[in-house]
C-alpha cells in the first residue's frame, strides 16, 4: 500500500471538518472535503474515495437519503460520523448500508480505529482462514477455535456465530443483521436466542465472562468483536 | 320598630347609588310623553333631535312612523336612516326596527317611536321597549315616544274610560326608571282643532276615530291622567334625589305596603290599585302569594301566572308562601317585614264552598293583623258571566274512572246491607256507609268524595228508611239521621281530601328539597367540568323530565358550541344565537320566554357569583308553575356555583402551573448557566494556555486531559437536558427488548471505569437470572446516574453494591452506598427535578435522579430510596417485566 487512501469528508461543520483533516493527515491519508451533501455526491463521483465519512444533518439533502445514493455505486466503506444519537437512526443506517457508526462528540482515536477496520475489510487483503484475538484463535476452514491452544467445545450454532462476528472484527453488526445471517429471515426479532447464545459463547472464550473483552455489547443496537 | 324619620334608610341609600352607578353606563331613556295620539310627540321627539344635532351629536333614525303627516316627514329628512327589517308573518310583511343594524351602527342617540309597540312574531324580543333596553344598555340614547294609555297601571282605568281594550302596554317600571320625560300637552281644544284640520288622520279614518275615541270627555280624562303621572314623578325624582344628596327633608319612608294577590283576574286589578296608591303614600310595596291546599285549575294558575308578571311589570317585589292558612301566613310574613298597610280584595263569596273557606278570611285577618291597617278593595267585575268561566270546579279533576268505582263501591255496600238488613235494623246501615264513604276519602279526590256521599244518602233513604222506595222521609229523628248523616260523609270526606292533598304538598316540597339535596351531594365530590355536565344533566332529566345541554364558556368568554354533550339537543343557528344572547345579558330566552320565543329551546344563563358561565338549554313543552320553576331556579343555580368553583379552580391551577414553570425557568436557569461555565472554563484556560505558553510534555498531557474531562462534562449535561426534555414531552416509549442484566451492568461499568476507580463494584446476580425486557438503554442510563451519582457523593467509603433478581413478573434492581445517605427531611424531595440536597458539593444539575425515575417509570415500573440502617443509601427500581418461555439451548 504505497498509494496514500483517500478519504471523503462529508460535513457542514468547518470545525469537524478540521479537526478530522488534521487527525486524518497525521495518520497519512488523503482528504477531500465536501459541505453539502450534492457537493458530496459529486465528490465521491470524482475522486473515488477509499472510504467515506458522512454526516446525517447536512443542510440540502438527507444524511439516509445520501447514504442510498451512495450505496447505488460505491461499495467501499462509508462510516457515519452524526450528532443523532437515537438507537433507531443508528441502527436504520446500519441497516441500509452505512458500515459503522459513531455519534458526536467523539473521539479521535476511536474514529481512526474504525477507519482502519473498515479499509482493511474492505480491501479483502488476502482471504485469511486463520485469524487470532490474543489467546483465542480461530481455524475458519476446519471450524475449530482455541483458547490458550486448547480446542473450544463448540455447538455449530456458537461457531457461526463466532466466525460472522471474528470476521467483522472491529464493527458492529446489528442484532438483527446477526439473527438474519446465522438463523434466518425467520428468526428476526427473536433477540433472545442471540442473546443466549452470547452468554454462553462468552463463558467459553471470554477470560471473565463478567467482563467480556472479546465479544463487546452495544447498547441497544448489536454487538462488536474487539478487534 | 323604631321609625327614625330624618334618617335616609342606610339600604336605599346604597341602593340608589348603585342604580345611578348603573345607568351611568346605560344609555338615557328620553320619552316624549302624551296624552294620546296626535298631540305632536313625534314631530317634538324630531324638533328636539335637529337641535341637539346641531350641537354636533351622531343622531339617527331607529324607527319613526311619520303616519304621513306632511310636516313630521319633512322633519325626519336630514337623518341617517336605519332600514327597517322585514318579517313575514303569515301572508303579511311586517316591517320593524333592526335592531341588530342600530347596535352596530353604533351612534350616540338613536330616535325608536311608539315605545309599547308590540313586535312581530319572529323578532328577538317580543315587545319594543326590549329592544329599546338592549340598546340602553350597548350604552346608547333612546330618544322615544308614549301614550298615557299604553301604561300598564292605566291600562284598566282607560279602558273604564274610554270603552277601548289597550292591547299594547308597558310594564311601569320602564316608564319610572326613564331618565327624561317630556311632556307633549294640548288642550283638548287645540287637539280636536288638529283633528279637524287632517293633521292627524286621513279624513276617512277621521270620521271613525274622532267618533269612538276622541270624544272631549276621554281626552280630558287622558290629559289629566297623563298630567297626573308626570307630576308624581316629579315628586319621586325630588324624593330620589333628596335622598340621593342626603337632604333632609320630610321622609315618608317608614310606610310598607303588602298586596295579598289570588289566582283571580280581580288580583291584577288589585295590584295596579296598590301601585297607585304606593306612588301617591310614598310607600315601597310588595306582593304576596299564599299557596295552600287548594287545587289550582289550569285556567287558575294561568290567571296566577299573569299576576305575578304583571306584579313584576309594576317593579312590586313578589313573594311566594305555601301555607295551609292563609291569614297566619300573610300577618306573619308582614310583621316579619314590618308591614304598616295589608290591602286585600273583598272575596267574591260564590257558594258554600267558598263560604267556607273564604267567608272568615276577613274577619280572622282583621283580628290577627293587630296594628296594621287592612285596606280592602271593592270587586266591581260582573260575577254573573266569570261564574260561568270557573265552574269548572278543579276539584272535579278526578277521571271518569274514578267516579265509577266509588259508585260501584257504594252499591256493592248497599246490596250488601240489603240482604241482612233484617238482622241489623236500617239504622245501622247508615253506619256501615258512612264507614265505606270516610275510607274511601283516603284513596279517591274530593270529586268522588262528594258523589259517594250524596249517592249513599239517597240509597239510604230510598232502600232503607221506611217508607220503603220513596225518597220520603216520615220520622223526624229519620230526616234528622238523613241529614246528619249526609253532613258527617260530606265533612269527612273533604277534611280527609284535604289532609292528603296537605301531605302531598309537603311531600312535593319534601322531594324537591331532597333533590336539592342529592344535587348538592353529587356535585361536591364531582371533579372536572365533564363530570359536573353529567351529574346535572342526570339529575335534570331525573327531576325534570327534561333533556338539557349544557354550553360553557371558553376562554375568550364565549360560548363553546363545540362541546357535544346531548346530540338529542342539535341547535340551529337561530338557537346558537339565541344561547349567545343568553350568555351575554344574562337572562334567560327562547320558547315560551318574551326573548326570542321561536326557537326550540328554552336557554336559561349559568350565573355564578362573579361571572356567567354559560347556558343550559331545555326542550319543554309545557310552562313551569311557580313553584317549578324557584325549584328550576334554585337547580340552577346549584349547578352554576358548581361550574363556578370549578372553573375559578382551573383558573388557579394555571395560575399554580405558571408560577411554578417560573420558577423551574430561574432554577434552571442558574444551575444550567453554572454547569456550562464551569467546563467551558476549564476548555478555554487550558487550551489557551496550550496555544500560548510552552509546556513541558508531561504538563500538556495533563491539560489535554484536562480539557477531555471537562468535555465529558458538557457532554453528560447536554445528555441530561436531552432525556429531561424528552421525558417533558412525553416522547419517551421503551423499546422493550430482551435484555441480559449481566450485560447492562457491565456496559455500565464500563462507561464509569474512571468514575469506579477507587471503588469496588460487587455485583450480586443470582445464577437462575432470567432476561428481562427492558430498554437497554433507557435503564442503562438508570443506572448508569445512580451508580454515578453514589460515586460523586459516596467519598468517604470505598464498596457499592449492585443487586439485582428477579421474582414473580417484577425484577428488582439495587443500587447500594455507604455514603452520607440522605437528609431525612429531604429524601421524599431528590427525585424532583433540579433539587439538590443542601450543601451538596459543587457540580451536577439535579437532573440525573428525576431523569431515572422518569425513565423507570416510563416501563411503568417504580423507583424508591431509603437510608440503609448503617449509613448510606439504597435505590431500588421494580419493574414489571416479561421472561422467556422456554429455556433455549443451542
Amino acid at each position: 500500500m504505497n498509494l496514500p487512501e483517500t478519504i471523503l469528508i462529508i460535513d457542514d461543520e468547518v470545525q469537524i471538518r478540521r479537526l478530522l483533516e488534521i487527525a486524518l493527515a497525521s495518520k497519512g491519508y488523503k482528504i477531500s472535503e465536501a459541505a453539502t451533501g450534492k457537493d458530496g455526491l459529486i465528490a465521491a463521483a470524482t475522486h473515488n474515495p477509499s472510504l467515506i465519512i458522512l454526516d446525517l444533518g447536512l443542510p440540502d439533502l438527507d444524511g439516509v437519503k445520501i447514504l442510498s445514493k451512495l450505496r447505488e455505486w460505491y461499495q467501499k466503506p462509508i462510516i457515519i460520523l452524526s450528532a443523532r444519537n437515537s438507537e433507531e437512526d443508528i441502527i436504520h443506517t446500519l441497516d441500509n448500508g452505512a458500515n459503522d457508526y459513531l455519534t458526536k462528540p467523539f473521539r479521535t482515536g476511536e474514529l481512526l480505529a474504525r477507519i482502519r477496520v473498515a479499509l482493511r475489510q474492505s480491501q479483502g487483503s488476502e482471504e485469511n482462514s486463520n485469524l487470532a484475538f490474543g489467546s483465542l484463535t480461530i481455524d475458519l476452514a476446519n471450524h475449530i477455535a482455541r483458547k490458550k491452544g486448547e480446542i473450544l467445545k463448540l455447538t455449530s450454532t456458537e461457531f457461526s456465530l463466532l466466525a460472522m462476528l471474528a470476521k467483522n472484527s472491529g464493527r458492529v453488526l446489528t442484532h438483527q443483521n446477526i439473527l438474519k445471517e446465522i438463523w434466518g429471515f425467520g428468526y428476526i426479532g427473536q433477540t433472545q436466542y442471540l442473546r443466549v447464545f452470547v452468554a454462553q459463547l462468552r463463558k467459553k472464550i471470554e477470560d471473565d465472562p463478567a467482563k467480556p473483552q472479546l465479544l463487546i455489547t452495544e447498547s441497544g443496537i448489536g454487538y462488536r468483536f474487539h478487534e | 320598630m323604631i321609625y327614625d324619620e330624618n334618617r335616609p334608610n342606610p339600604d336605599e341609600l346604597l341602593a340608589s347609588l348603585k342604580f345611578e352607578e348603573e345607568k351611568s353606563k346605560r344609555g338615557k331613556l328620553k320619552i316624549f310623553f302624551g296624552m294620546c295620539a296626535g298631540v305632536g310627540k313625534t314631530y317634538t321627539m324630531l324638533k328636539t333631535a335637529h337641535a341637539e344635532k346641531l350641537k354636533g351629536l351622531d343622531i339617527i333614525i331607529g324607527y319613526v312612523e311619520t303616519h304621513n303627516r306632511k310636516e313630521t316627514a319633512e322633519l325626519a329628512e336630514g337623518f341617517e336612516l336605519i332600514p327597517r327589517k322585514t318579517y313575514q308573518y303569515k301572508s303579511a310583511t311586517v316591517q320593524e326596527m333592526d335592531l341588530d343594524a342600530v347596535l352596530a351602527r353604533k351612534p350616540q342617540i338613536v330616535l325608536v317611536d311608539e315605545l309599547a309597540h308590540t313586535n312581530a312574531p319572529g323578532s328577538r324580543h317580543t315587545k319594543r321597549y326590549q329592544d329599546v333596553q338592549e340598546i340602553l344598555e350597548s350604552g346608547i340614547s333612546v330618544y322615544t315616544t308614549l301614550n298615557v294609555q299604553h301604561l300598564e297601571s292605566r291600562s284598566d282605568t282607560v279602558a273604564q274610560i274610554t270603552g277601548i281594550i289597550i292591547r299594547e302596554t308597558l310594564p311601569d317600571e320602564i316608564f319610572e326608571n326613564a331618565d327624561e320625560i317630556e311632556v307633549i300637552d294640548l288642550t283638548p281644544d287645540e287637539l280636536l282643532q288638529r283633528l279637524s284640520e287632517g293633521k292627524v288622520y286621513t279624513p276617512e279614518r277621521l270620521k271613525d276615530a274622532v267618533e269612538n275615541f276622541f270624544r272631549k270627555g276621554n281626552i280630558t280624562a287622558l290629559r289629566e291622567m297623563a298630567l297626573r303621572i308626570v307630576a308624581d314623578r316629579v315628586d319621586k325624582q325630588l324624593h330620589d334625589y333628596m335622598q340621593l344628596k342626603r337632604i333632609k327633608g320630610p321622609w315618608k319612608s317608614g310606610l310598607h305596603l303588602l298586596v295579598a294577590v289570588s289566582h283571580t283576574q280581580q288580583s291584577a286589578k288589585l295590584l295596579r290599585w296598590a301601585k297607585n296608591l304606593s306612588y301617591t303614600m310614598g310607600a315601597d310595596l310588595q306582593a304576596v302569594y299564599v299557596e295552600t291546599t287548594y287545587k289550582l285549575g289550569s285556567r287558575e294558575s294561568e290567571q296566577l301566572n299573569k299576576n305575578i308578571n304583571l306584579a313584576r311589570q309594576l317593579g312590586i317585589k313578589f313573594r311566594f308562601i305555601t301555607h295551609s292558612d292563609m291569614v297566619k301566613a300573610i300577618v306573619d310574613f308582614a310583621q316579619k317585614e314590618n308591614i304598616t298597610h295589608i290591602i286585600i280584595g273583598k272575596p267574591r263569596i260564590r257558594n258554600l264552598l267558598t263560604l267556607l273557606r273564604l267567608g272568615n278570611f276577613v274577619n280572622r285577618l282583621i283580628r290577627y293583623s293587630g296594628n296594621i291597617d287592612v285596606y280592602i278593595l271593592g270587586s266591581d267585575i260582573q260575577t254573573k258571566d266569570r261564574f260561568k268561566e270557573n265552574v269548572s270546579l278543579p276539584s272535579f279533576t278526578s277521571n271518569i274512572r274514578q267516579y265509577l268505582t266509588v259508585s260501584l263501591i257504594i252499591v256493592l255496600t248497599a246490596i250488601t246491607c240489603f240482604s241482612i238488613k233484617e238482622i241489623i235494623g236500617y239504622q245501622v246501615v247508615s253506619f256501615a256507609l258512612l264507614f265505606v264513604v270516610s275510607t274511601l276519602a283516603f284513596f279517591f279526590g274530593r270529586g268522588p268524595i262528594l258523589l259517594s256521599a250524596t249517592l249513599s244518602a239517597l240509597i239510604w233513604d230510598y232502600f232503607f228508611i221506611p217508607p220503603l222506595y220513596t225518597l220520603h222521609v216520615d220520622k223526624p229523628e229519620d230526616m234528622l239521621m238523613l241529614v246528619m248523616f249526609f253532613i258527617i260523609a260530606l265533612l269527612n270526606g273533604v277534611l280527609t281530601s284535604r289532609v292528603k292533598k296537605q301531605e302531598m304538598k309537603i311531600r312535593t316540597r319534601e322531594e324537591r328539597t331532597n333533590a336539592l339535596y342529592q344535587l348538592t351531594r353529587e356535585l361536591s365530590t364531582a371533579t372536572g367540568i365533564d363530570e359536573v355536565i353529567n351529574i346535572a344533566k342526570n339529575d335534570i332529566k331525573k327531576y325534570f323530565n327534561l333533556k338539557s345541554r349544557i354550553l360553557l364558556r371558553n376562554e375568550s368568554n364565549q360560548l363553546d358550541f363545540t362541546s357535544q354533550n346531548d346530540l338529542n339537543i342539535n341547535l340551529s343557528r337561530n338557537d346558537t344565537s339565541v344561547a349567545a344572547w343568553t350568555f351575554q345579558h344574562s337572562t334567560k330566552a327562547g320558547k315560551n320566554t318574551d326573548t326570542l320565543p321561536s326557537s326550540n329551546y328554552t336557554f336559561y344563563p349559568l350565573k355564578g357569583n362573579q361571572m356567567n358561565l354559560g347556558v343550559i338549554a331545555i326542550q319543554k313543552a309545557v310552562v313551569f308553575t311557580q313553584g317549578e320553576e324557584q325549584f328550576w331556579d334554585a337547580f340552577i343555580s346549584q349547578i352554576s356555583g358548581k361550574f363556578e368553583r370549578e372553573y375559578l379552580r382551573n383558573m388557579a391551577k394555571q395560575a399554580f402551573l405558571l408560577t411554578e414553570s417560573d420558577k423551574l425557568y430561574k432554577t434552571l436557569f442558574n444551575s444550567i448557566s453554572h454547569e456550562l461555565r464551569i467546563p467551558v472554563a476549564t476548555i478555554m484556560g487550558a487550551s489557551d494556555s496550550l496555544i500560548t505558553m510552552e509546556h513541558p510534555e508531561e504538563i500538556r498531557k495533563e491539560l489535554s486531559q484536562e480539557i477531555l474531562k471537562a468535555s465529558k462534562r458538557l457532554n453528560r449535561l447536554i445528555e441530561n437536558l436531552l432525556n429531561m426534555s424528552r421525558l417533558e414531552s412525553g416522547r419517551i416509549t421503551p423499546r422493550l427488548d430482551w435484555c441480559d442484566i449481566h450485560d447492562l451492568i457491565n456496559k455500565v461499568s464500563e462507561n464509569l471505569t474512571d468514575e469506579l476507580k477507587p471503588f469496588h463494584l460487587h455485583v450480586v446476580i443470582p445464577e437462575d437470572m432470567p432476561f428481562v425486557k427492558i430498554d437497554f438503554g433507557l435503564i442503562e442510563q438508570v443506572l448508569y446516574n445512580l451508580i454515578y451519582n453514589a460515586t460523586q457523593y459516596a467519598s468517604t467509603s470505598i464498596n457499592l453494591r449492585v443487586k439485582a433478581f428477579y421474582d414473580n413478573g417484577i425484577m428488582t434492581i439495587q443500587v447500594m452506598d455507604r455514603g452520607p445517605g440522605f437528609p431525612r427531611n429531604e429524601i421524599s424531595l431528590i427525585f424532583n427535578k433540579f433539587y439538590r440536597v443542601e450543601g451538596s458539593k459543587a457540580g451536577g444539575t439535579g437532573l440525573g435522579l428525576s431523569i431515572a425515575k422518569g425513565f423507570v417509570e416510563a416501563h411503568k415500573g417504580t423507583i424508591a430510596v431509603e437510608n440503609r440502617q448503617n449509613g448510606g443509601a439504597k435505590f431500588t427500581i421494580k419493574i414489571p417485566t416479561e421472561i422467556p418461555e422456554v429455556d433455549f439451548k443451542g
